[in-house]
């Protein structure tokens, strides 16, 4: 067991794939002074510039690359810098590296890394603060990540990395110097990584389903409420798609609460997805209606206090879950 | 034998040879064929999607896929049919495509649009304008990254140079000195749209050219110049001489797709166009070099018997069974266990 940053924990999962394997690449501009953030420092040195690759900023052709690279054999990681700029990667995303493998029959697969530095990360206002990650989970094809810590990072990049699809491996900005430990194992994660929560609280009054950053406000909350005499049960469900709807489904009916939080619009946004799947299985067992938090659908802004209006606060939460408690 | 200016045509020199010559009028005939019974199978309600013929640019396809190894790399476009065949695919196979059926290339899953062909080295038509382009440029990083040999060739319209991914993908083959043969196969028209009317400047060479990329311009519907040009521009690519750009300029004989009877231009123009199509022009070129019409006769029949059976194979596969529709997705998430 180690003590590493969430930072540090992506670097170590990169470096552990590169050195075990030499297909495994990355590709990205400024990479070869670290990243942006500086989750590529030293690699250059270790790995070399043909493998930790510096490029022009053309985000359609370093995600549209790697689909041809990844055609050929390679498993290259992709870095986007801002998930916000993956959108002028789209097609390539979702046009080709979503659906090669399938509209050629199975001739090929894709096995690409996308990673995509996401989420509202001091005043970075409309193109750098989003999370979009319901897009990702509505393709066909593609995987979605969103690790929440330390450990989740190594695992689940290092899984992403040995899986043979295209995954959406979104890091939360604001998570960068979260610690925690971690084992750098010298058996990879695999498959077994994917579609699986961790229960991060376990508590028997209400289940509050969350991932990447907004675990630690859903933690702050349950802390509080826990002080009030509500036991929140959090899942944080790790990847979006495949989704862990077991642990989730038996949590529900167990607690008979479902409130789902995340830092996304709510309109639209995955939350959605699983309080429908909720209701649609275990609906006798609910003791009212499933909740879910989610940002207004409104534009990020630039000033702290605007900012504010549109993220999910703990406050929030607590007030929330305290009516689910004492509804009827 | 001492007339000069006669001997080099007619042995090596600017000439091909005969023998090369023969193989492309095969091979061109093929694509021919195969693109006339895909319309008829159209026209006959057994194509269930849209097919993009490329009846008249069969030398663009034929001289720079038969300078390719099998394992080199080829991206095409929607209008692939052609391509493919010429990097060595079976028509059989891919008519069974078309047709939607299993055992076609990707059992009926991807069709036209999407033919491809990953034995031979045909990494897949693209419905998307001008996306094969930053594909082709990664897939020859990967060739880099594993020291191989290969090489990429990429083949896209005239209307693809005005999307992005053109400058991205043929800036970042430069800037790494890959292995890839850009060709814009310029067959005048975008869909209904005279290319050149939404194209600013002197158009896709120049604009390759100012990115660093050596150009060459040939005559698209001369199979024996493309022949020649694509020996030495492939051979100079394999040996790390970086990327190039070759401008063909041919014509689409036939309609956009196969349902489109392409009304908006001249009668006239189109006409003056078959005046100068591939296939003739390489069989005036055999005659010269001493070939028979005997000999070309029988090519035609024999092409075209094959294909007549080709087709009646296509028509006897069984459509592909249901469960497809859920393979080959994804392994993690897999829709066979949960798709909802
Ligand atoms: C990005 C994109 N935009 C539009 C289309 C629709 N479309 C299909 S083929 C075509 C014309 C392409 O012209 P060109 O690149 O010259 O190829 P050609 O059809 O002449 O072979 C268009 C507009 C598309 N497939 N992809
Ligand atoms: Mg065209």
């Amino acid at each position: 067991m180690e003590t590493m940053s969430y930072l540090e924990a992506g670097r170590a999962a990169l470096s552990d794939e590169m050195s075990a394997d030499p297909d495994v690449w990355a590709l990205g501009e400024d990479l070869g002074r670290g990243g942006v953030f500086g989750q590529y420092r030293g690699l250059a040195e270790e790995f070399g510039p043909e493998r930790i690759m510096d490029t022009p900023i053309s985000e359609a052709c370093i995600m549209g690359a790697a689909v041809g690279a990844a055609m050929m054999g390679t498993r290259p990681v992709v870095e986007m810098r801002f998930s916000d700029f993956a959108l002028c990667a789209i097609d390539e995303l979702v046009n080709q590296a979503a659906k090669a493998r399938y509209m050629f029959g199975g001739q090929t697969r894709v096995p690409l890394v996308v990673r995509e530095p996401m989420g509202m990360w001091r005043s970075s206002a409309a193109q750098h603060s989003q999370s979009l990650e319901a897009w990702y989970a509505h393709i066909p094809g593609l995987v979605v990540t969103a690790p929440a810590t330390p450990e989740d990072n190594y695992r689940l990049l290092r899984a992403a990395i040995r899986a043979d699809d295209p995954v959406v491996h979104l890091e939360h900005k604001d998570l960068w110097p979260v610690e925690g430990a971690l084992e750098r194992t010298v058996t990879p994660p695999g498959a077994e990584e994917f579609g699986r929560a961790r229960i991060a609280r376990q508590g028997g009054d209400l289940s509050i389903i969350t991932w990447s950053a907004m675990l630690y406000r859903c933690l702050e909350a349950a802390e509080a409420l826990a002080a009030e005499g509500i036991q929140a049960e959090i899942i944080d469900l790790r990847t979006l798609w495949p989704w862990d709807k077991a642990t989730v489904l038996e949590s529900t009916a167990r607690t008979g609460r479902c409130l789902i939080v995340h830092e996304a619009v709510a309109v639209g946004g995955f939350g959605g997805e699983i309080a429908a799947t909720v209701q649609e299985k275990v609906f006798s067992s609910l003791k009212g209606p499933v909740r879910r938090l989610g940002a207004p659908r409104v534009p990020i802004s630039y000033a702290p206090p605007l900012e504010d209006m549109v993220r999910v606060g703990t406050e929030q939460i607590i007030t929330t879950a305290r009516e689910m408690m004492h509804a009827k | 034998m001492n007339d000069d200016t006669e001997t080099p045509r007619r042995h090596g020199g600017n000439g091909i040879g005969p023998e090369r010559l023969l193989h492309h009028y095969r091979v061109m005939l093929l694509i021919r064929a195969f693109e006339e019974t895909a319309i008829r199978a159209q026209k006959n309600g057994q194509v269930p999607g849209p097919i993009h013929p490329s009846i008249g640019q069969e030398a663009v396809a034929s001289g720079i896929c038969g300078n390719l190894r099998r394992d080199d790399v080829l991206l095409s476009t929607h209008r692939g049919h052609g391509h493919t065949i010429a990097k060595g695919a079976d028509p059989a196979v891919m008519l069974r495509e078309l047709l939607g059926r299993e055992g076609g290339n990707s059992n009926g899953k991807g069709g036209s649009m999407h033919i491809a062909d990953f034995s031979v080295g045909m990494l897949g038509a693209n419905g998307v304008v001008g996306a094969n382009i930053v594909i082709a440029a990664g897939a020859a990083n990967a060739i880099r990254l594993k020291g191989d040999e290969r090489i990429v060739v990429c083949i896209f319209g005239d209307g693809a140079v005005n999307r992005g991914p053109f400058l991205e993908g043929l800036n970042w083959a430069r800037i790494y000195d890959l292995p890839v043969l850009f060709v814009c196969e310029d067959n005048s028209y975008s869909s209904t749209t005279v290319t050149a009317n939404m194209t600013g400047g002197p158009g896709p060479g120049a604009r390759a050219g100012a990115l660093g990329l050596p150009v060459t311009e040939l005559d698209g519907n001369d199979v024996e110049s493309l022949d020649r040009a694509t020996r030495d521009i492939a051979a100079t690519i394999r040996s790390g001489g970086g990327p190039h750009f070759m401008h063909v300029h041919t014509y689409r004989l036939a309609g956009h797709t196969a349902a489109d009877p392409a009304t908006y231009r001249d009668r006239a123009e189109v006409e003056a166009r078959w005046r100068r199509e591939p296939i003739a022009r390489c069989a005036a070129r055999l005659i010269e070099e001493g070939v028979n019409e005997t000999t070309l006769a029988a090519i035609r029949r024999e092409t075209e018997t094959a294909m007549a059976e080709m087709y009646e194979k296509a028509l006897a596969a069984p459509p592909p069974p249901q469960r497809r529709a859920f393979e080959d997705v994804q392994d993690i998430g897999d829709p066979r266990q949960e798709a909802f």
